[in-house]
């Protein structure tokens, strides 16, 4: 299973990439590989706030639908309308293919996320 | 043996010895003594079969019903012709005694015809997609309303007056559980005060809800009424429409209407004394995922060969409950068949004979009621099969006078419009005659 590096990894298997005052949040490739063919992914409105932990998306493959939480609080300030049209892309590169690009409200929540390093453990332990 | 009790005294007897008692009344013991009905039940000694049938005889005659009345109520309830080979197909027993499928795959029957329902209706509203049907016409309203306030995020519905008065109801009732704040817009001359609904939509509108024909049987403008409602930041446009009307009337979907809902009684359905009757709801293509209840789809399996499918189940309240548009879950079946069966049989051609001969019957009894100037219509608005009239006539003594020549009389608006007391609502259908329409007017000028 692909793990990126220098990315924020949380246990629901979320990922967030820093990028200047913003960060994107997407879903790992263990995610997608578990999720199996994504059929369908609904994304929030840009303005909507959340807070960390929140659901703010959901992804809808063949054999399941997952709610996905935002491992940050914060405002979304675009979202990722190519996956509206073609979800598989989540399924191609889980890392590139992002949800949200968020502008964070406390850049200390990144401080309670794990490492790549942690989250390569994290999945070692869960397999 | 009992007639009507299986369990014989032997029976009784053998399963109180198996579970270790000596009677009947030991099953109670457990019961305070002080709350003990202390008496004799008031009721009469047993009847035999013959009698009990007599007398539920005698019970069901009091009731009246169209097969010797010649009716002109409506009120969203109507008396078309239902082709003899809707009852046939309806009452095959696979049809009549199967229930929402459970284990749907295997139902491959039930899915195909649930399949041509939803494209019947898709087609006949001219809409992207329409669900496996609601229970009826009232709470298809409420299900549009809930499911355009989770599409928005908004808590905010515009219902117009000129709506039913019971699927306002219905509404109000579903709006004080889901914190939903409900605005009805004033009507003006029969039809929704567009002016007035234009002062009401704001961002906070997450629906605006019409009817047409509307209740007094007019027709709305609903390409206008939709520029309204669009006014509003992602405001659903609802519009509740009778069926029949569609073989003449456009299409809700080239008018602007996002969420089409309906009543489907005058389908292949009979009056019975209310229900049970039919409700569906079709949507464009951006409502697919909140769309509530079951949708069917087509598909082909492992051999290739044509086959349904539930499909976008997600929506649904058995995958994420708590994030599901609706929990409904049962779907009229029986009476969803009934609709199939009866547009199938009508085809286009016949779905707009019906509506054009209830026009044309209900423009011809406005026609002669309105004649002498006795009976003025109350309204100045095109109509489709209804139409109010005011008169200085008591219009329960008219009904009164009207049911002596077995007629059933029109629908007394002043019951749920104080402000059109003395107003009576005719409706017109295909089945309705010349005669029965002189024969009507007659005894109204005679009184």
């Amino acid at each position: 299973m692909k793990v990126a590096k220098g990315l924020h990894y949380t246990k629901e298997h979320e990922w967030v990439k820093v990028d200047g005052d913003t960060v994107f949040v997407g879903i790992s490739d263990f995610a997608q590989h578990h999720l199996g063919d994504i059929v369908y992914v609904e994304l929030p409105e840009v303005g909507d706030e959340f807070e960390k932990e929140e659901a703010f998306a959901a992804v809808e493959s063949v054999k399941a639908a997952s709610d996905i939480y935002l491992p940050v609080g914060g405002k979304i300030v675009e979202i990722n309308e190519e996956l509206m049209d073609d979800p598989a892309l989540l399924n191609i590169d889980a890392f590139e293919n992002w949800l949200v690009k968020i502008e964070m409200a406390d850049k200390a929540e990144l401080e309670e996320l794990m490492t790549s390093e942690d989250y390569e453990k994290f999945l070692a332990e869960e397999e | 043996m009992h007639p009507y009790l299986p369990a014989t005294p032997e029976d009784i007897k053998e399963m109180l010895e198996s579970i270790g008692l000596e009677s009947l009344d030991q099953l109670f013991d457990d019961i305070p003594k002080d709350v003990y009905f202390n008496r004799e039940l008031d009721m009469p000694k047993a009847k035999s079969e013959l009698e009990v049938t007599t007398y539920l005889k005698g019970l069901a005659n009091k009731n009246c019903s169209l097969s010797n009345l010649t009716s002109f109520l409506g009120a969203g309830a109507y008396d078309h012709y239902i082709p003899s080979i809707v009852d046939h197909i309806i009452s095959r027993s696979e049809f009549y005694t199967s229930y929402t499928p459970y284990q749907p795959e295997i139902s491959q029957g039930t899915l195909q015809y649930i399949f041509e329902f939803q494209t019947l209706i898709a087609n006949l509203t001219g809409m992207d997609a329409a669900n496996a049907s609601l229970y009826d016409g009232g709470t298809a309203i409420v299900e549009a309303a809930l499911m355009a306030s989770a599409y928005s995020k908004k808590d905010e519905i515009i219902i117009s007056k000129s709506v039913k008065p019971d699927a306002r109801r219905i509404l109000h009732t579903y709006a004080h559980a889901q914190n939903l704040k409900v605005i009805e817009v004033d009507i003006k001359d029969g039809a929704t005060d567009i002016e007035a609904l234009k002062g009401l939509v704001t961002d906070d509108t997450a629906a605006v809800i019409v009817q047409s024909p509307n209740f007094f049987g007019i027709i709305e403008d609903l390409k206008a009424l939709g520029e309204v409602a669009h006014k509003g930041k992602k405001t659903t446009f609802v519009a509740s429409v009778d069926p029949i009307s569609l073989g003449i009337l456009k299409k809700p979907g080239d008018l602007g209407v996002d969420v089409v809902v309906g009543e489907g009684q005058a389908m292949g359905m009979t009056l019975s004394f209310g229900g049970p009757y039919l409700g569906f709801m079709a949507v464009n293509k951006a409502y697919i995922r909140k769309i509530p209840g079951r949708i069917v789809g087509q598909t082909e399996d492992l051999d290739g060969k044509r086959s349904f499918v539930l499909t976008l189940t997600a929506r649904e309240q058995h995958i994420r409950r708590e994030k599901a548009t609706s929990n409904i879950c049962s779907n009229q079946g029986l009476n969803a068949l009934a609709a199939t069966v009866y547009m199938v049989t009508l085809g286009k051609e016949g779905l707009r004979e019906v509506a054009e001969q209830s026009a044309k019957k209900a423009h011809y009894a406005f026609e002669q009621m309105t004649k002498s100037g006795k009976y003025k219509p109350l309204f100045n608005k095109p109509f489709f099969k209804e139409f109010a009239v005011t008169s200085d006539v008591d219009s329960a003594k008219l009904n009164d006078e009207l049911r002596k020549v077995d007629i059933l009389g029109g629908y007394d608006l002043g019951k749920s419009y104080p402000q059109f007391e003395g107003g009576v609502l005719y409706a017109v259908t295909e089945k309705r005659t010349k005669e029965e329409i002189d024969k009507l007017t007659s005894v109204m000028e005679g009184i």
